[in-house]
């Protein structure tokens, strides 16, 4: 007996998150070490340039003190696991109509104001939108989530949307 | 304040510095520290294994997408700032690559008061593979 092909993947699980925000994550505040070591990491063996670890330096730019990468993660390291009950946006509570496999199908970040140290961010996430599609893989959902980060002045830092493929 | 490249001087067709790492644990082990991301696929050859990769433990698409924050940034220096960056992970990061991004301008324009490159972006190792197509805005100085 083999799975007659569904009409649709999309589950009503996802046609009720569609667009609803998950509950918010709130970073510890940013220091000139985190990013320090983060500009360590991701130029090594090089030194990173002076913007991300050189108070004197940063000062004299158009920034007016060190910065951050833009791809540096503020909630790497969590102390303490969210104990708040998830939102409805949160968790998919419907599983498939049969099991998928997925893919990784890319991101697109835009960034607004540079992270400093001393900064607060909040991040949220939803499941912003999809399509379905006829491909060589069969019936195909491109599914797209987005998120975003804000610092403790309401202004936006970063938003994803990545695309994720289900077949 | 140093000022790599001003907007009058980047024309359509160019590209930048290319940017270049040999990738192994040495690397990947410093990522993941600061990104928490000790996953057994990344620190460990049997896992990448168990995970269908031959060849064992592979890199990190967090630590890739860093590589072209860097490329970008090192090109545009500190008065300029990326935008937006976009990518798909084609291949995966073997230990020992060569990864090298490359950026090619496609457009300038003038937006929002900013003044906006685009570009086609990449990730390629050291077969000519491309591992992470896509595109990238950034802003640099003017001098007018």
């Amino acid at each position: 007996m083999t799975d007659s092909a569904p009409d649709t993947l999309v589950t009503d699980d996802m046609i009720e998150r569609k667009g609803v925000w998950g509950s918010e994550r709130v970073s510890p505040p940013i220091s000139e070490s985190d990013i320090r070591k983060w500009a360590i990491a991701v130029y090594w063996p090089e030194t990173p340039p002076a913007i991300f670890w050189d108070t004197d330096y940063a000062t004299d730019t158009r920034w007016g003190s060190i910065i951050a990468p833009p791809d540096f993660n503020p909630f790497a390291w969590p102390i303490v696991t969210p104990k708040d009950k998830p939102a409805k946006a949160d968790k998919p509570k419907e599983k498939p109509k049969r099991r998928l496999r997925g893919m990784n199908g890319g991101q697109v970040e835009t960034y607004g104001v540079p992270m400093r140290p001393g900064d607060v961010i909040t991040m949220r996430n939803r499941l912003r939108d999809w399509e379905e599609r006829d491909t060589r893989l069969g019936l195909t959902l491109f599914s797209y989530s987005e998120m975003e980060w804000h610092n403790q002045d309401g202004e936006l830092v970063k938003r994803r949307v990545s695309t994720a493929i289900l077949y | 304040m140093t000022i790599n490249v001003y907007f009058e001087d980047v024309n359509v067709g160019d590209t930048i510095p290319a940017w270049s790492r040999k990738t192994d644990f040495m690397h990947w082990n410093r990522y993941a520290a600061v990104n928490d991301e000790f996953i057994p696929i990344h620190m460990d050859d049997e896992a990448g294994r168990a995970a269908l990769n031959e060849q064992g433990a592979f890199g990190m698409g967090n630590l890739r997408y860093a590589y072209i924050v860097n490329a970008l940034q090192d090109w545009i220096g500190d008065e300029g700032q990326i935008r937006e960056i976009g990518c798909q992970f084609r291949a995966i990061n073997q230990k020992n690559d060569v990864l090298t991004v490359t950026g090619k301008v496609t457009e300038k324009l003038v937006e929002d008061g900013e003044h906006r490159i685009k570009l086609d972006i990449d990730v390629v190792n050291q077969n000519g593979d491309p591992t992470c197509p896509g595109h990238a805005i950034v802003t640099i100085p003017a001098r007018s």
